[in-house]
């Protein structure tokens, strides 16, 4: 379990010292910013919308938290394409593999300091709508769904790009196929809308169906349970690549 | 126990695809033993020194570091491993001190004893002045001393170098080759290098490989020793030619220019001392006697040349 914070610290300390780190969250906290300002004057100047939703924490928070989605399926490729890859592309993966340290504990580590940067954007994303706090009754309820929503959905994403990182030793392939995977998982859903067999299947598969109902503010175990096998399957996958590349 | 046995492989091979990259290759490292592989580009010793490291598993045989097996413990036979890589394994965004306090805890040095792990292998290996730089900045020769205090920094009692003198310039190589020479009395060393003087100014045993195969293991002083080819005499009065084939030890006998006679020796034996006892009696008037030895260079050619195979090669060792 040491090895495992050994491991996180250095790698959230990597992250962080990166340039990379810090212009993702500039560009997500400017974007979401804006979309967060544009929603707050909608509302303020047309209330009757209120009407639709369950409260501001649902129109704002809800929708700020959606869109924060798409931006986060974009920019987390980013943030996973280098843990593996890069380390395979200069070397440095010998330190890991010649050290006594298990391949689980060398992948968890690195994916722990990666829920390190995966907090800071959630802090950064609660904060926004924490504001309101002063003007209005935010239901906090809601709120917390929302985050939790989309700590899970990072989760997700942080995993499957992890895995993707061990396949290749070029970041940026790292981060396009991971892109292509997590968008591929997220569009199944448009597959379960259709009249086919087994769409409650897909809809069960798809990334973005499980976050819906957090989003509404609605805590479901199965949603919860969704995400986190999600998670660990594909860091088991991980964990068995390296090891297929060892032999 | 003096000959403690620190490194054992057993009939290591490895396999990419249809290439046998190393076959049936044996070692043993002894402590306080530093053993130089020399081998041409290609010959395997990275591979093996991945297989000895645990970075690669072995597609054949048995790897036991300090008495553990690699492939059954890994994490108890690589606890008492240090390795560095051809590439120094070096994370460029951390200063010196960052990153070999990571490979401390990376280690399992308990936590209180890490600084002190740190600024002794700091000292060891002279970066005690760039410990706050970033890795990044500072130049390949720091970077390869960087690598070689993360393989040394939990004074492990086997110590893998590949390659450990590449890109660096004369007075950096001399200082590594001193701290390899310092580790080697207190650690067991394997080192690999295609510099034939490298392995001849550091090691104590020499071990070739070619393709993929073990085909000389000797330890320096017997490669220096047994290997004296011809001894060249320089005589004011010689005696015939077949007188001196008569000597005992000498197989051939040939004048060269201003009095100077090159005779070849049988195998295994030294004529210098009867040759000087004859001149002596004889009254020949003996002015120079020095031995010609086959160099490493000379040996290291004879079984790397590509026209022998292999198997002849090991005949011939």
């Amino acid at each position: 379990m040491s090895t495992v914070l050994t491991i996180a610290r250095v790698e959230a300390r990597r992250i962080f010292v990166s340039p990379l780190a810090w212009a993702v969250l500039f560009v997500l906290q400017l974007i979401l910013g804006f979309i967060f300002a544009t929603m707050l004057f909608g509302y303020a100047q047309n209330a009757q919308v209120a009407d639709q939703y369950q409260g501001v924490a649902d129109y704002i928070g809800g929708g700020l938290f959606g869109f924060a989605t798409v931006l986060l399926l974009l920019v987390m490729p980013l943030m996973t394409m280098r843990l593996f890859a890069e380390e395979r592309k200069n070397g440095s993966i010998t330190l890991l593999f010649s050290a006594p340290a298990s391949l689980i504990e060398i992948v968890l580590g690195k994916f722990l300091g990666l829920v390190v940067f995966m907090l800071a954007t959630l802090l950064l994303l609660a904060i926004m709508p924490l504001t309101l706090l002063s003007g209005t009754h935010l239901d906090l309820g809601f709120i917390a769904a929302g985050l939790l929503g989309l700590f899970l959905m990072m989760l997700a994403f942080g995993s499957a790009g992890l895995f993707v990182s061990t396949l290749t030793r070029e970041p940026t392939i790292a981060a396009v196929l991971s892109f292509g995977l997590l968008l591929l998982v997220w569009l199944i859903q448009i597959v379960a809308n259709q009249q086919i067999p087994f769409a409650p299947v897909f809809g069960y598969l798809s990334l973005i169906g499980h976050f819906e109902s957090l989003r509404r503010g609605i805590f479901n175990t199965a949603d919860v349970v969704y995400y986190l096998l999600f998670t660990v399957f594909f860091l088991w996958l991980a964990v068995l690549r390296l090891d297929i590349e060892r032999n | 126990m003096e000959n403690q046995i620190l490194i054992e492989a057993r009939e290591l091979s490895r396999r990419y695809g249809a290439t046998m990259a190393v076959s049936g290759l044996n070692l043993t490292l002894r402590k306080g033993e530093i053993l130089g592989l020399l081998g041409p580009n290609g010959a395997g010793k990275s591979t093996t020194m991945k297989m000895l490291a645990g970075c690669l598993a072995p597609s054949g045989g048995t790897v036991t570091i300090n008495g553990i097996d690699l492939a059954q413990d890994a994490k108890g036979a690589k606890s008492s491993l240090g390795y560095l890589p051809e590439q120094p394994p070096l994370y460029p965004e951390l200063t010196v001190d960052e990153y070999l306090r990571f490979c401390a805890g990376l280690h399992r040095i308990p936590a209180a004893e890490r600084e002190a792990a740190v600024t002794r292998s700091k000292q060891a290996c002279g970066l005690v002045e760039v410990a706050e730089r970033l890795i990044h900045n500072l130049s390949k020769g720091y970077q390869q001393r960087v690598g070689l205090a993360q393989a040394i920094i939990h004074r492990p009692p086997v110590i893998i170098l590949d390659e450990p003198t590449v890109g660096l310039d004369p007075i950096q190589i001399r200082e590594i080759r001193a701290l390899i020479k310092q580790l080697g009395e207190s650690h067991s060393v394997i080192l690999s290098s295609h510099i034939l003087p490298e392995i001849q100014a550091v090691c104590s045993r020499v071990m070739i490989i070619n393709k993929g195969r073990s085909v000389y293991s000797e330890s320096i002083e017997n490669t220096a020793q047994h290997r004296v080819e011809s001894v060249i005499a320089g005589l004011r009065r010689p005696p015939s030619i077949e007188t001196l084939k008569g000597l005992a030890g000498v197989n051939r006998a040939e004048a060269l220019d201003g009095g100077l006679f090159r005779l070849g020796v049988d195998p295994g034996t030294d004529p210098r001392e009867a040759l000087a006892e004859a001149a002596a009696k004889n009254g020949w008037g003996l002015f120079e006697l020095r031995s010609q030895s086959k160099t490493l260079e000379e040996v290291f050619v004879e079984l790397t040349s590509g026209d022998i195979t292999v198997h002849e090669t090991q005949k011939a060792a």
